[in-house]
């Protein structure tokens, strides 16, 4: 009888044996880029809205400040969105006939809330707290980024559960003083710029390890599962 | 060449071998792929029957969850309807007193409130030039006139609490506490304007002169 298989074969079948854990491998790792991916986190998706709202023009060219707007983030779980007043406080007078504004003079006048898009959502098993994290030092802009170079609004971080984590891990990586918490263009002290008020610190590291401190953050704590699912 | 490896006349074992590798692989990664779909969230856990705030709604006509409070309600905070904090007036009469005493604590919430909703149109020195006033918002006018300076405090709390012409009321955003505190600093913004080095007190005066060098 003739063979049937040359004798490659052999190499064949050994290097199918590798083939087969490598293209597990792959198929996780690639599973995992996409679970990780902005395609399916939704990070930096520019989201359309009914009003194209600009934080660019109304945050930095305006320089009106994130509670104008957002008036319970200091207070609350949830930061808040202006109510259609707010937007007529200044656009009563301002822009009067701009279509683009169409919008919120209808609701305006009907009283029908304004509908926008949300563009950040945590899974409703996920508990999160805007007011806890203002008050311990955490800025809007570690969050959302340079929301005042947005010309309309997008998700900035991945918002994934280890995204949280590695902040509740080494919060001294990222706190700033409180006062500085909606300042967007708030930079880390240096040598040359040391931050006087708080310990003389001379590194964002010494910075955060001078402010755990002193705002008392839980650092042994907030890794426990049931602060976030509750 | 090298022989030897497989069995060289009956390949019949090495056939279902082969496919069994090949229906392993595939039954991997099938096992792989389901056992994510497996992990993929659980619709119901991340998306559960509950309004969040401010989520639309179609059961009320105007298509939002939140219902808007009904009028004249008073928030338990505010139930002391009728006294000095919570209209400014004393019987009947814009009152020129403070309902509790200013602190510096009380100065720093009002100067930040200030900043923070009043800022944009009257400007951080409160001469009405702020950065909405010069995109074309009417101008409003400047606390240094003689007419505000000499208006009692209780004027600057009632126009935050109902608005005055032009403006807007601010009383859904501020409440009455820091109404009187932005009301303070404003009397403030007014005296420093209009102060001499003699108003100074000495070791503040010598600080401010350490730091202009
Ligand atoms: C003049 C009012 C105004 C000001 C000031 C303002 N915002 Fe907003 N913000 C809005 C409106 C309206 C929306 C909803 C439309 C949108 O998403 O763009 C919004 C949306 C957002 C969102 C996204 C919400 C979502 O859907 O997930 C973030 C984050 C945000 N703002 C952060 C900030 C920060 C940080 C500041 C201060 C630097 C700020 N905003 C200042 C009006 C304002
Ligand atoms: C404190 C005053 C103020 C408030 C509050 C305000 N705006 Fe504006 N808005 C302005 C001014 C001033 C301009 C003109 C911008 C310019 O000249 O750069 C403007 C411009 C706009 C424009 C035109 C496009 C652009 O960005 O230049 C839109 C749309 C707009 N605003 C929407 C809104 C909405 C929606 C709200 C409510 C969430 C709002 N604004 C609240 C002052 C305000
Ligand atoms: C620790 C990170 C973090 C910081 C700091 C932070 N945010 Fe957020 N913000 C979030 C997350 C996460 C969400 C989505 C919440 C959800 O889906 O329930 C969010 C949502 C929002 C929203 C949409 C409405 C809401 O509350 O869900 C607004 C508006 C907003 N943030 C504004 C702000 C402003 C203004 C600041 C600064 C004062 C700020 N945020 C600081 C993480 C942060
Ligand atoms: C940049 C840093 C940072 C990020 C990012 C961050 N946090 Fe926090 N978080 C903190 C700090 C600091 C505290 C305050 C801890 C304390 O009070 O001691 C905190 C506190 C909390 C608390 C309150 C804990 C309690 O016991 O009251 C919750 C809930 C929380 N975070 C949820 C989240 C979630 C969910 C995310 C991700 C979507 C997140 N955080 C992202 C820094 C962060
Ligand atoms: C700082 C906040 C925080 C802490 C602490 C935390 N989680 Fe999470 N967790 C999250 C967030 C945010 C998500 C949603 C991530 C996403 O949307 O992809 C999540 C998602 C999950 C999921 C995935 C659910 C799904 O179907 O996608 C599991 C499981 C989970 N967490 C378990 C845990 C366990 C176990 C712990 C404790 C060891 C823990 N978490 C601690 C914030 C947290
Ligand atoms: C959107 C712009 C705007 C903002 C923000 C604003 N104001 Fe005004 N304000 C005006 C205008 C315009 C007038 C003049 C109204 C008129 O005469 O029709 C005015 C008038 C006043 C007056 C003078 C009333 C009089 O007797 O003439 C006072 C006092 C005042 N505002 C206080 C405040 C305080 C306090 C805040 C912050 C809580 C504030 N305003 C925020 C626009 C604004």
């Amino acid at each position: 009888m003739p063979q049937i298989f040359h004798s490659s074969a052999n190499t064949i079948a050994k290097a199918s044996i590798f083939g087969v854990v490598f293209l597990v491998g792959a198929i996780a790792w690639v599973a995992g880029s996409v679970q990780r991916s902005p395609y399916v986190t939704g990070q930096g998706e520019v989201r359309d809205q009914p009003v194209p709202f600009s934080h660019e023009h109304h945050v930095r060219g305006l320089g009106i400040d994130c509670r104008y707007c957002h008036t319970s983030v200091e207070s609350s779980s949830f930061a808040g969105l202006p109510p259609t007043q707010t937007c007529m406080t200044c656009h009563s007078q301002i822009w009067t006939n701009a279509q683009i504004l169409e919008p919120v003079r209808q609701s305006f006048a009907t009283g029908k809330p304004l509908r926008w898009n949300r563009v950040h959502n945590l899974p409703n098993f996920v508990y999160f707290n805007h007011s806890i994290h203002i008050a311990k030092g955490v800025g809007c802009a570690t969050c959302h980024g340079q929301v005042d170079r947005m010309p309309l609004m997008w998700q900035h971080a991945s918002l994934q559960m280890n995204w949280c984590l590695q902040c509740h891990r080494d919060p001294e990586k990222f706190l700033r003083p409180r006062s500085e918490v909606f300042n967007m263009n708030w930079q880390p002290p240096t040598p040359e710029h040391p931050d006087v008020a708080h310990g003389n610190a001379t590194s964002q590291l010494e910075l955060g390890k001078y402010l755990v401190k002193e705002y008392g953050v839980r650092k042994d704590q907030i890794t426990n599962c049931s602060v976030c699912h509750r | 060449m090298r022989q030897g490896t497989i069995v060289p006349v009956d390949i019949n074992p090495t056939r279902p071998l082969r496919r069994r590798l090949g229906g392993a692989a595939v039954a991997l990664s099938l096992a792989l792929v389901m056992a994510m779909a497996g992990c993929r969230r659980n619709p119901d856990m991340a998306e559960q029957p509950k309004y969040q705030p401010y989520q639309p709604s179609e059961f009320f006509a105007d298509g939002s969850s939140a219902r808007p409070i009904v009028e004249g309600t008073v928030s338990r905070d505010e139930h002391r309807v009728g006294t000095l904090l919570y209209t400014g007036m004393i019987d009947g009469k814009l009152a020129d007193v403070f309902p509790f005493p200013i602190t510096a604590a009380d100065m720093r919430r009002g100067q930040e409130r200030y900043n923070i909703y009043c800022s944009v149109c009257h400007g951080r020195l409160g001469d009405g030039q702020g950065m909405v006033v010069q995109r074309g918002f009417k101008q409003p006018p400047s606390y240094h006139e003689k007419r505000l300076i000499e208006a009692p405090v209780g004027h600057f709390y009632d126009v935050i609490t109902h608005g005055y012409g032009g403006m807007y009321s601010y009383a859904a955003r501020i409440n009455s506490e820091d109404r009187w505190r932005i009301a303070a600093y404003i009397r403030a913004l007014q005296l420093s304007q209009n102060a001499k080095t003699a108003d100074v007190p000495a070791d503040v005066l010598q600080n401010m002169r350490s730091n202009q060098k």
